[in-house]
């Protein structure tokens, strides 16, 4: 691989690996956060110590495996039957006193939050996490029309004011340490230059947030899963951030992707009892909100957002990363985000994940992303919900070949081994050709990539084929 | 066709094979604990979640709460025989000069140490949130083992919103280090009391 300043790539750390032509060089961004390697060996660290408290958590539950079928069932189920499970949830909704609005793309969704806020008179904002409005671009969106919003998740207030976009879907600051959130509430904040301890930080943070959630004209949500037969929907937090938002705020918008919905309530037990530990290991997480209704004197809307997930679900063999209820388990498991950062991906969706759901939005700028794994297959492993992320990833590099859209070493790398393990005869003069020479070439060139990557081994002398036919020949198997 | 009929239309044509929905079925929901098991597993995991869990007679509650929150000088109440010293706030801003905010819980959930709070025990929502201190006083016989028996028991119909609530707010967005009282209230003591507990 050829690093970031060879294709172009801007090497401040603020923006994300796009090259001039518009497509994410994966690659060129793990190089650029792999030049650190004390940073690198911390933030895999970090990752995998929560990894280790997810293994915790799973084994104490002994019918894990059970509960991980049954939500993968019940995530497929709805899937195959998702127009009936929408119309039903809009019509309970309704019922409730909530508002349902439906929008086809990222503009139309930020056109209708828009018109909302702009209705209600709201131009003071307070945001709790949802990877869909920031899939949709909603907040510089409306900071263009003079509404400011807030993002209070304390990771995404960082990011926030950093003028970054979230490395991780759970743990939106992951990649930053304390000193660097120093320097950014030194800054913002006003906290004492030098000031780097978390619970201090926290707490300053803690000041300047509630004020804006108690002078917030409208609470903006996402939704973690939207109940088809009650027409409510849960929210989940840790820092009780959601809740402050719409307990308070007169205006409550919550953004839902359509592939948040199950059948009924008892559905719930099931994916709660998998998601908080399948994301930090606790058994769950503190914040666990169930809104039905508006409050007296308050308008609920709720956006159904599709951009692209229809798409997706017409998809035969991607279609099962709808399931996907964005615990991130499949991060912080993975070795290449792990030691490669979530902005490398240059997507909303870092990770295993994002890999399999980007490519589908657009094939050609997200190409390098599902080259972006080792396919050991610990994400498919970990995965509550049973997405086959391994096999996908696979299968959309294959797209990506089809297409002619992977780099140049990989697009001949796949077309020449295709026609060689095609012919009996080639594959058989290659493999003697690459024996005979690879034993004349010295070490350090005995490589995929000349000067990088790994060191080639020693090949053997023999074929298998020849082995075999000397040891096992003259014996029936 | 406006947007609602195109996102419908674009999801019928997209839908996979149909897959039946499955059960929920007993394996997932296989213990069934004695009441003194729950109740064990409740108070360790609630404590696990940063929790300060107390247990009292029923007649020692007024003072158990006050002891509580020794340094919370306004306080309020929604649980009958605990007087606060504020009255309930009618505007949910209110609360942020609340000190402690004290409220019935309807049960608690062993595997996991949250209590469920119906909007019916909550007043106006913020108290929960915005107060410095919750106190969730809570019946000692009111303990399910788990997210199925739960959802079996409550009845969100009837309720225009619900949480669970499993300790205090918190935070490890800064370097993974855990931070008790990110936005919500700093500490949550939950009080086991036996006896019907009763709203005011």
């Amino acid at each position: 691989m050829s690093t970031g300043a060879h294709r172009g790539v801007s090497r401040s750390p603020l923006t994300l690996p796009v090259m001039d032509d518009g497509r994410v060089d994966h690659a060129a961004g793990a190089a650029r956060f792999t030049a650190d390697d004390a940073r690198t060996d911390w933030h895999n660290e970090s990752l995998w110590q929560v990894r280790q408290k997810r293994d915790v958590a799973a084994a104490l539950v002994p019918e894990w495996e059970e509960l991980r079928t049954l939500a993968s069932g019940i995530k497929e189920h709805t899937l195959s039957h998702l127009d009936e499970y929408l119309t039903q949830f809009e019509a309970a909704a309704s019922r409730n006193g909530a508002t349902v609005h439906w929008a086809r793309d990222a503009a139309e969704h930020n056109a209708i939050v828009h018109e909302i806020l702009n209705g209600a008179g709201a131009t003071r904002v307070v945001k709790s996490k949802s990877m869909l409005t920031e899939e949709c671009g909603l907040n510089p969106f409306l900071a263009s029309r003079g509404i400011h919003v807030i993002d209070t998740d304390l990771g995404e207030r960082i990011v926030q004011l950093r003028g970054e976009s979230p490395s991780h879907i759970v743990m939106p600051a992951i990649h930053l340490k304390r000193e660097d959130v120093g320097d950014t509430f030194h800054e913002h904040l006003g906290t004492p230059a030098g000031e780097a301890d978390p619970t201090r930080l926290t707490a300053a943070a803690r000041q300047h947030l509630r004020s804006h959630f108690l002078g917030a004209h409208a609470a903006i949500t996402g939704v973690n899963l939207a109940v088809a037969e009650t027409g409510g929907f849960v929210v989940v937090t840790n820092e009780g951030n959601a809740d402050l938002g719409m307990s308070l705020a007169p205006v409550h918008i919550a953004c839902c992707g359509i592939e948040k919905l199950i059948p009924r309530v008892e559905h719930l037990a099931v994916f709660l009892r998998l998601l908080a530990r399948s994301a930090t290991g606790q058994a769950m997480s503190v914040y666990t909100s169930h809104v039905r209704a508006p409050r007296k004197g308050q308008a609920l809307h709720i956006v159904l957002v599709d951009n692209g997930r229809s798409a997706q679900l017409g998809r035969g063999d991607f279609w099962r990363s709808l399931k996907c209820i964005r615990c991130a388990a499949c991060l912080n498991t993975c070795p290449v985000y792990r030691r490669s950062g979530g902005h490398s991906y240059g997507s909303t969706v870092a990770g295993p994940i994002g890999a399999v759901l980007t490519p589908g939005i657009d094939l050609r700028r997200y190409a390098t992303l599902p080259f972006a794994s080792t396919l050991c297959g610990s994400c498919a492993a970990v995965c509550p919900v049973q997405v086959d992320l391994d096999a996908q990833l696979l299968k959309w590099r294959a797209v990506v070949v089809q297409a002619g859209l992977a780099a140049p070493a990989k697009q001949a790398a796949a077309v020449m081994g295709a026609a060689t393990l095609r012919s009996r005869s080639l594959y058989a003069a290659l493999g003697w050709a690459a024996r005979v020479v690879l034993r004349l070439v010295p070490g350090e060139w005995r490589r995929l990539e000349p000067g990088e990557g790994r060191e080639l081994p020693t090949l053997p002398r023999r074929t298998f084929r020849q082995w075999y036919r000397t040891h096992r020949g003259q014996r029936k198997p | 066709m406006n947007a609602r009929d195109a996102i419908l239309a674009a999801v019928r044509a997209a839908r996979p094979d149909a897959s039946a929905l499955p059960e929920v079925s007993s394996a997932v929901r296989a213990w069934q604990a004695s009441p003194g098991e729950a109740y064990i597993r409740f108070v360790s995991a609630a404590r696990t979640a940063g929790a300060r869990v107390v247990e009292c007679d029923r007649a020692q509650l007024t003072s158990v709460v006050a002891e509580a929150v020794p340094s919370a000088g306004r306080t309020v109440s929604l649980v009958r025989d605990v007087r606060g010293t504020l009255s309930p706030p009618e505007v949910p801003h209110d609360y942020a000069k609340v000190d402690a905010f004290i409220c019935e819980g309807a049960f608690g959930v062993a595997e996991n140490g949250a209590v469920w709070l119906p909007a019916s025990r909550l007043g106006c929502r913020a108290g929960a949130f915005l107060a410095q201190h919750l106190v969730i006083v809570l019946n000692r016989r009111e303990i399910v083992e788990h997210l199925h028996a739960a959802y079996a028991r409550l009845d969100w119909s009837s309720e225009e919103f619900g949480i669970f609530i499993a300790g205090p707010s918190k935070t490890a967005d800064i370097e993974q280090a855990m931070v008790i009282g990110a936005h919500g209230p700093a500490a949550l003591t939950i009080v086991l009391t036996d006896g019907a507990v009763a709203s005011a």
